[in-house]
């Protein structure tokens, strides 16, 4: 019993399936997505595999601010995704509505409405934070074994998220005087 | 001892060890395996580790199911158990070992068995009650229904030929171009018979998501990925023992079959999973335009010269 729980673990961490999910998305992470399973960083390698049906997926993988209109999608389709399941936020748009806060279209954040297990922050993040992302949900699952719902989510955050809000900010150049 | 018993406990041993379950079930994954690297290889991608259909079986069977309550949940559950039953059954059939048994008329009862996994993903599609599910089990029978007669009338050609209808004897008799015309025929054949490239229309991704398979989840979507690997083993197979003979006797050996053939296996994979990274999904007017126009032909000149040989000797 112990060597299947063991060899259960190793599998789900080898083998993370994903439901690629665009709740409202400008198209800039879902094409990152792309480019991460494409043969420039090759996620296939990690076991990583993205499939047509919700049922068949272990992560749900949900991008873009959540809009009115896919409020109800999201939960249906996070419903179908049969457990163990893992939830990665991919942008800074599922995580805090990004340039879209306080739209009258929009009922987000993603942590609303889902329990989010990863956030990847970026607009859009780069190809390699999203694989490590994926990567990381997959160990969550791994080490929650047989607890069959994510009920007490952990929350990761993938990057240095202080580092993207302050290189947005106007820096003063080396040796340049400022003006008060 | 008891004939029956005799034949019984060989029966069991082909259906159980060699070329059946036990050697057939680490076969699948690894011909999955040889699949996707060699996509991936072909794609400049590092491609998946070797032990990644062996993970991705025991991952879906850890996951949970929807409930399907009634009989029909029943039957829905019952499909890729069938499947999987008859993959293994047919390629327990194969005669890969030299004097390995078997009985007059087997032939017949492995093309049964090939053909009913795609009779059950298309009774899977249609009992799921899924939109892209029904849409994919259409598919898989205008597909079935085409390639079928190219498939049948090959073998049909190849048996006529020989005088047999016993997998042993016609994998023994001597070499001819007819038998060559039918390997070939069912070469074509098999990509659409294992739904890839460029015939992956029952589970085309991208357009109807997983097609039949749809609604299926954790062990019993395990199941039909086992399945599906059984099916490779078993069609790959049938080329192999076609071809196997003419290898080890031009080798000048017979104890080498077992080697031979699991290398011939592998070789067809890898052509046809060459094929599936080179080629794009044709559409399903396309495809059965293909088999019922271009090679049907092929295969009525292959029936009926295999008959005018029969009856001119």
């Amino acid at each position: 019993m112990k060597f299947w729980k063991q060899l259960m673990c190793t599998a789900r961490r080898k083998s993370p399936w994903l439901f690629h999910m665009n709740a409202g998305s400008c198209n800039g992470c879902d094409i990152e997505i792309i480019a991460a399973l494409a043969p420039r960083y090759d996620a296939e390698q990690l076991g990583v595999l993205l499939q047509g049906s919700p049922r068949h997926a272990d992560i749900l993988v949900v991008t873009g601010p959540v809009t009115k209109k896919a409020v109800g999608a999201v939960k249906t389709v996070y419903d179908q995704v049969c457990g163990p399941k893992a939830v990665v936020a991919i942008g800074s748009c599922p995580a805090t509505t990004n340039v879209f806060i306080d739209s009258r279209t929009l009922d987000g954040p993603l942590d609303k409405h889902l329990p989010v297990d990863v956030y990847v922050p970026g607009c859009p993040p780069r190809p390699d934070a999203i694989v490590a992302g994926v990567v990381k949900a997959a160990t969550l699952l791994a080490e929650r074994g047989y607890a069959a719902e994510n009920i007490e989510a952990e929350t990761v955050v993938i990057g240095d998220p202080e580092a993207c809000t302050s290189c947005c900010e106007s820096k003063p150049q080396e040796g340049a005087e400022v003006q008060p | 001892m008891n004939p029956v018993l005799s034949n019984l406990i060989t029966a069991l041993a082909r259906f159980l060890i060699f070329p059946g379950l036990l050697f057939a079930v680490p076969a699948a994954w690894f011909f999955l395996w040889v699949e996707r690297k060699a996509v991936a290889l072909m794609q400049e991608r590092v491609g998946p580790p070797f032990m990644q259909p062996f993970w991705d079986f025991v991952k879906l069977l850890g996951k949970s199911t929807p409930p399907r309550p009634g009989i029909a949940g029943f039957i829905m559950r019952a499909w890729p158990l069938i499947a999987v039953g008859s993959a293994a059954g047919a390629v327990g059939l194969l005669p890969v070992l030299p004097a390995s048994g078997g009985f007059e008329g087997d032939l017949i009862l492995l093309l049964a068995l090939l053909e009913l996994p795609s009779i059950c993903i298309i009774a899977a599609g249609f009992s799921s009650r899924s939109i892209f599910g029904e849409i994919g089990s259409a598919r898989e029978a205008a597909l079935s229904v085409s390639y079928n007669i190219v498939f049948l009338l090959a073998i049909v050609s190849i048996a006529a030929s020989q005088h047999t209808f016993r997998l042993e004897d016609l994998a023994a008799l001597p070499s001819s171009p007819l038998r060559w015309l039918g390997v070939v025929a069912i070469l074509i054949c098999l990509p659409a018979k294992l739904h890839i490239n460029p015939f992956s229309l029952p589970n085309a991704e991208q357009e109807i998501y997983s097609g039949p398979m749809t609604e299926y989840a954790g062990p019993e979507l395990a199941m039909w990925e086992l399945a599906h690997g059984l099916e490779w083993v078993a069609a790959t197979g049938l080329v192999a023992t076609l071809v196997a003979p003419h290898v080890a006797l031009a080798w000048g050996t017979t104890l080498l079959a077992g080697g031979i053939f699991v290398a011939l296996s592998v070789a067809v994979v890898l052509l046809l999973s060459v094929l599936a990274a080179a080629t794009a999904r044709v559409a399903i007017d396309s495809s059965v335009r293909f088999y019922w126009q271009c090679t049907l032909i092929f295969a009525a000149l292959a029936i009926s010269s295999a008959l005018f040989v029969r009856f001119r000797s």
